[in-house]
């Protein structure tokens, strides 16, 4: 357990490392930020309360959005570096290591999406609420379950994307299934238009993916939409595909194992 | 990276002038940008070699670069399902709209967008090895790990503007379809120079790569959408600071027969070509400027 802190811990550091980096995401998120909301508004003007929303939180949803798209990883993260590795060959070192490969990558990538979390996620944050009037949690309950649900949408994330890494041991170049898997969390998750607002059966689906945990449930939780009993089941949705994703990483993993075995590394 | 094999080809630029040097410094410099083209053609063959070796991650990364510009449009399209017009504008008008100002990127990003990996070779010492080969090192740069699967989405931004100008009933003048070109082209120069501008900076800075993308997939999202959307002090910017405005906004309101967003004359969407020429030679002056206080990291 010490040790996968310490990972953590590293993870944490690495990325806090290049401050010249972060200011310039935050400045990108920014801008990103206004175009979208400037959409949004002229969207809510002709349609209030259209998927539920009325305009403050839409507009918040956008930078909900820009502060989480770092920190959940949907232009994809680590497992770029874990393919090189599994192509290398160097994964056979990985093995032989008195650590879980999964649950190395996964404290990496915890300590990595708080850090984003922090630098990514507080200042365009706070640059669009110094901008447009945005919505605030009215209570500390209400942050602490959003907390909850950011960390939860963080493992979630992982499992994808270990399961997107874990395909290199068949397909050898893992460049396309990558950008396939970040369309998907891009698309799905909400990060484009809130998935209430996504007609008929493509809404229901999209609402039913692990993707939508990404951005649309923690924001809902933000947003203060679910409480009491939505507010449970949307944590238990998450918690749901957080462990049916992560038991799947660990069979792929065993499968992918003995493939390195017969293959001598 | 293996060992290219352009260097025996290509001629030395700039160092066998000779006696001309001084009285033709025109000719110079048109051969020191053909030798560029050339290296760029070459080096660009080199990686789109390599990268069709792998045939199915190849055509998996072009649909995939089609699909991550065309979600865009889906988004648009979602949009348009819930209300007629937005900002004033219908969907064929906003396909417009998002078509010119994609293929605009599109051409920009296929041409020069490895531009971006300039930062990575500053930090690792690799742009030591470019800088002593006798080819033009922009050219270098540029080509640098080209591509081939930006095509992706060309393709598709040049499909959606397509679709948009049978949708649309424009009163077409030859001036209006001549416009259409000179857009793109103009479009295509303008994102360039941000590529290049961002390039620039990362010779000092090669941490802040990012900001680039602000100012090209930035401008490239704002521009796909229609100017009312937006604050009026955010639309001045992109008329007079950062010119983004010109890429699609003033032409394509010309050809739509719209008015200009500031109350502009109607020919400033001609203007095109001189803002594209007006940034391209300012970032070329940022990239000397980047090229000079360029300091090995003596790895």
């Amino acid at each position: 357990m010490r040790l996968y802190a310490a990972v953590l811990v590293r993870g944490f550091r690495r990325y806090a490392t290049y401050r010249t980096a972060t200011l310039a995401g935050v400045f990108t998120n920014t801008v990103f930020g206004f175009v979208i909301a400037y959409t949004y508004i002229a969207l809510w003007r002709v349609r209030p309360h259209l998927g539920g929303y009325d305009l403050g939180q839409a507009v918040t949803f956008v930078w909900l959005g820009q502060a989480m798209l770092m920190t959940t990883a949907l232009f994809g993260g680590f497992e770029a570096e874990l393919i090189d590795r599994i192509r290398s060959g160097d994964v056979a070192t990985d093995l032989y290591r008195p650590a879980d490969l999964q649950l190395w990558w996964l404290a990496r990538d915890i300590g990595r999406a708080g850090f984003h979390l922090l630098g990514r996620g507080v200042l365009p944050m706070a640059a669009g609420g110094l901008f447009f009037p945005l919505v605030w949690p009215a209570s500390p309950g209400v942050w602490a379950a959003f907390l909850l649900a950011v960390a939860l949408g963080v493992v979630i994330s992982f499992a994808l994307r270990y399961l997107v890494a874990l395909a290199a041991f068949w397909l050898l170049d893992g460049t396309g299934i990558v950008l396939l898997a970040s369309l998907a969390a891009i698309f799905f998750s909400g990060m484009l238009l809130p998935l209430t607002v996504f007609p008929g059966a493509l809404g229901v689906l999209a609402r039913a993916l692990p993707w939508s945990a990404l951005l649309q449930v923690p924001a809902d939780v933000y947003l203060g939409r679910d409480t009491g009993a939505r507010l449970a089941s949307a944590l238990g949705f998450q918690a749901v595909w957080a462990v049916v994703l992560l038991g799947a990483g660990r069979l792929v993993q065993s499968a992918a194992t003995r493939r390195v075995v017969v293959q001598g590394g | 990276m293996g060992e290219v094999s352009y260097a025996p080809e290509t001629e030395a630029v700039g160092t066998d002038a000779g006696p001309y040097a001084a009285r033709w410094p025109l000719r110079d410099r048109l051969r020191e940008a053909v030798a560029g083209c050339r290296a760029y053609l070459l080096i660009a063959g080199m990686w789109s070699r390599s990268t069709l070796t792998y045939r199915v991650s190849f055509l998996m990364t072009v649909v995939g670069n089609a699909c991550m510009t065309a979600l865009d449009f889906v988004t648009i399209a979602i949009i348009f399902g819930h209300t007629r017009t937005l900002g004033g504008f219908t969907l064929a008008e906003t396909a417009f709209l998002y078509g010119s100002s994609g293929v605009a990127i599109g051409l920009a990003d296929l041409l020069l967008g490895s531009l971006d990996g300039l930062g990575r070779r500053v930090r690792d010492g690799t742009v030591d090895a470019l800088l002593v080969r006798p080819v033009p090192i922009f050219a270098q740069v540029a080509a640098d790990r080209f591509a081939l699967r930006r095509l992706g989405r060309l393709t598709q931004a040049a499909v959606v503007l397509v679709w948009s100008l049978i949708r649309l009933h424009v009163a077409w003048t030859p001036g209006r379809a001549l416009l259409l070109p000179v857009m793109a082209v103009s479009g295509a120069a303008i994102f360039g120079a941000f590529y290049t501008a961002g390039a620039a900076l990362q010779f000092r800075a090669g941490d802040a790569a990012e900001v680039q993308s602000s100012f090209t997939h930035g401008g490239g999202t704002m521009t796909q959408y229609p100017p009312t959307l937006f604050a009026r002090e955010l639309v001045r910017g992109a008329v007079f600071v950062v010119p983004v405005a010109f890429v699609n906004w003033m032409p394509a309101l010309w050809i739509l027969g719209r008015p200009e967003p500031l109350g502009l004359p109607g020919w400033t969407g001609w203007l095109s070509p001189a803002v594209a020429l007006a940034v391209c030679a300012l970032a070329g002056l940022a990239w000397r400027a980047g090229l000079r206080s360029y300091r090995s990291t003596g790895s």
